[in-house]
C-alpha cells in the first residue's frame, strides 16, 4: 500500500483535501484519486458508447462493423477495469490472478465456434433436402 | 488495512515474492480480494452464456432477427433504431460514474456525499431495471417472443435474449439492493465507527462489473 500511495501522489498533485493528506500518514487508506480522473473516464465512456451506437446507426457492415464494435468494446472495458475498478493501481500479483484466467475462455470460444460451424453445415446437409 | 513491509518488490519478482511466501498473498482488504474472485467466477458464467449465444447463432439456418429494428423506438413520429438500448447504456455508464465518485468520497470520509452518490447509483440501477422490464414486456406481449420461438426469425433468439439479459438484470437488481444496504450503513455512520470505508469500494467493484458485462452484451447481442 505504501508503494501505491506514492504512485497516486505523483498522479494527483492537485489534490490537497485534509482526508487525502491524512491518508498519507501512518495508516494510509484505500484508493485516493482526483475526481477529475473519474469524470474524464465517464465522458470517454459516453463518447465511445456513442461511437458504438453510430456504427449501428449508420449501418456500417462487414469487417469494418465487427472491427469497430470490438475496438470500442475493448476500450470501454479497459477503462472500467483499469480506472473505475482501480485495477491500474493494484499489485501485479492481483492483476495476474484476476486478468489471466479469463484468457482460457478464448479456447472455449474457439471450440464452440468450430462446433457451431459444424452444426450449421450438418443442418444444411440434412434439413435442406 | 494490512500492515506490509515497506520493501515490497515491484514487477514479476514481486509476483514470486507475493505468491511464494507463507503470508497473505494479496495486500488488499480480504473483502476486496474475495469480491474480485467472485467477479472472476461471474466472468466465466457470463462468457458461457455469450459463447452459447454465439454457438446457436452460428448454427441456426433461420435468419437472426435484426436487433436494430427489434429494439427500435418511435419518438415523435421518428423511428430511431436501438434507441432504448442506447439510453439504457447511458444510464448504466452514468451509474458507474456516480459509483466511482462514491468510492472516492468514501475514502475521504465524506459520509453524506458517499451515501448520496450511492443512492443515486441505486436509483439509476432501478431506472435501468425498469427500462428492461419495459423492453421485456414489449418483446413478450407485442412481438410474441418466447424462449422457444418467435415470429421474427431464429427460435434461438428468444432463449439467448431472455437468458443473457435476464441474468444481467438479476445482477443489476441484486446490486441495487446491495448498494442500498451499504448506502444506508454509510449514512448511519456504521463505517465511521468501523474505521474503514473499504466496503464501499467492494460494493463499487460489483457495480462496475455489472456495467462491464453490459459493455459486452451491448456489443455482442445488440450491435453484432
Amino acid at each position: 500500500m505504501a508503494v501505491r500511495q506514492h504512485d497516486i501522489q505523483a498522479d494527483a498533485p492537485e489534490n490537497h483535501s485534509p482526508a487525502h493528506a491524512a491518508a498519507h500518514g501512518a495508516h494510509a487508506e484505500g484508493q485516493q484519486h482526483p475526481i477529475k480522473l473519474y469524470l474524464w473516464v465517464w465522458v470517454l465512456l459516453f463518447v465511445f458508447s456513442a461511437f458504438s451506437y453510430m456504427v449501428d446507426y449508420f449501418q456500417l457492415q462487414g469487417a469494418l462493423r465487427w472491427t469497430l464494435i470490438l475496438v470500442f468494446m475493448v476500450i470501454k472495458a479497459s477503462f472500467i477495469v483499469a480506472i473505475f475498478m482501480h485495477m491500474a493501481w493494484e499489485r501485479l500479483a492481483l492483476k495476474l490472478a484476476i486478468l489471466v484466467p479469463p484468457l482460457s475462455l478464448l479456447i472455449l470460444i474457439g471450440l464452440m465456434a468450430i462446433e457451431g460451424d459444424y452444426t450449421f453445415l450438418t443442418r444444411l446437409a440434412w434439413f435442406a433436402k | 488495512m494490512s500492515h506490509e513491509p515497506a520493501t515490497l518488490e515491484p514487477g514479476f519478482r514481486g509476483v514470486t515474492a507475493d505468491w511464494s511466501a507463507d503470508k497473505q498473498a494479496f495486500p488488499v482488504p480480504w473483502g476486496k480480494a474475495m469480491m474480485w474472485i467472485f467477479l472472476l467466477s461471474d466472468t466465466f458464467i457470463f462468457t458461457c452464456f455469450l459463447t452459447s449465444y454465439m454457438n446457436v447463432r452460428m448454427s441456426t439456418t433461420e435468419p437472426w432477427p435484426n436487433t436494430a429494428e427489434v429494439f427500435a423506438l418511435t419518438v415523435g413520429g421518428h423511428h430511431i433504431p436501438l434507441l432504448l438500448i442506447a439510453i439504457m447504456t447511458m444510464v448504466l455508464i452514468t451509474s458507474s460514474g456516480t459509483m466511482a465518485m462514491a468510492v472516492n468520497f468514501g475514502y475521504r470520509r465524506d459520509r453524506k456525499r458517499t451515501a448520496a452518490l450511492m443512492f443515486a447509483t441505486a436509483a439509476l440501477g432501478l431506472c435501468f431495471v425498469g427500462m428492461q422490464a419495459f423492453e421485456w414486456t414489449k418483446l413478450i406481449v407485442d412481438e410474441g417472443v418466447r424462449p422457444w420461438g418467435n415470429p421474427l426469425g431464429a427460435a434461438q433468439f428468444g432463449s439467448s435474449f431472455f437468458m443473457i439479459t435476464g441474468f444481467h438484470g438479476l445482477h443489476v437488481t441484486g446490486g441495487v439492493i446491495y448498494l442500498t444496504v451499504v448506502a444506508a450503513r454509510v449514512l448511519s455512520g456504521f463505517y465511521d465507527r468501523k474505521g474503514t470505508y473499504e466496503t464501499v469500494e467492494v460494493a463499487g467493484l460489483y457495480w462496475h462489473f455489472v456495467d462491464l458485462v453490459w459493455v459486452f452484451i451491448f456489443a455482442f447481442f445488440y450491435l453484432w
